[in-house]
């Protein structure tokens, strides 16, 4: 059985682990998790509490929270799109939380709405790539390796602050099959 | 599609609100309209099968809007996505 508890102890753990806070407002943070909750409940995994999730796994992989958006989004506006991650300073009242733009594309957010594409689709060849401008960083002080826009604010492994970090540039082509 | 109405004692307006039962931001929403007393509509979109997410799909891209929650609709003409505080008073006038 999913609990209330089960939810907030893994959003903590994961925004421990990552160095960011979860929503300050007590009454936010409640509303938040119970939609987690719901979610978890009905479609056997946390999707966003504040976007149509679809209910296909393939879907809606992109939206699972933490979703594929956080990370970006605290970045740059201090908060994730249904405000459950925050950055320090928001968590310490420095930024009021409110709402951001979706960063989501547009054609996924059509997908849970039951609107087929008109085309078939691509082959998705390049996998979480497409539609990003993430790029490889590793951890200088333990080798932890991740994939997004900008470093991590605290490695999730080991602690070291985001100067740690250095961007992996390959200097042959992946070759994709 | 069932709208379910909570009443108000302002009713200058007719609003209609495309929520999701399960966001944080929608029930702000709520809870805001109700504490100023505004009379309004609203439907819990993930609570609707595929054929009426279309329909709620289509008649919000028709008023420019996109697939976004909270979504609401004042007189039928102003579309406001977000809980933007500011935006919808002005619409409704308080």
């Amino acid at each position: 059985m999913i609990t209330l508890e089960n939810v907030k102890r893994r959003a903590e753990m994961d925004a421990k682990a990552h160095g960011y806070f979860l929503t300050p407002d007590p009454d936010f943070l409640q509303n938040l998790l119970e939609g987690l909750k719901e979610n978890e409940e009905r479609y056997g995994y946390p999707s966003c509490p504040c976007r149509l999730a679809s209910g296909n796994f393939d879907w809606d992989r992109d939206i699972i929270c933490p979703c594929d958006y956080r990370d970006p989004d605290v970045e740059e506006f201090g908060m994730c799109y249904c405000a459950l991650y925050v950055r320090k300073d928001v968590a310490e009242g420095a930024k009021p939380i409110e709402p951001i733009p979706e960063r989501r594309p547009q054609e996924k957010i059509n997908r849970a709405s039951g609107e087929v594409p008109e085309k078939k689709e691509a082959p998705d060849t390049k996998g979480a790539a497409r539609d990003t401008n993430r790029k490889f960083f590793y951890c200088k002080v333990c080798g932890y390796v991740t994939f997004r826009e900008e470093p991590p604010h605290v490695c999730p492994i080991c602690r070291a602050k985001q100067e740690f970090f250095e961007e992996i540039v390959l200097d042959t082509k992946i070759k994709v099959r | 599609m069932d709208r379910i109405t909570v009443e108000g004692t302002k009713k200058d307006h007719q609003v209609l609100l495309y929520a999701l039962s399960t966001c944080g931001w929608c029930k702000m929403t709520k809870a805001f309209l109700k504490d100023k007393g505004i009379e309004y509509e609203y439907v819990d979109v993930d609570k609707l099968n595929n054929e009426d997410r279309d329909l709620v799909n289509k008649d919000i891209k028709k008023r420019g809007g996109r697939l976004a929650f909270p979504t609401v609709i004042v007189d039928e003409k102003i579309l406001i996505t977000g809980f933007k505080k500011d935006n919808i008073s002005k619409a409704l006038g308080i």
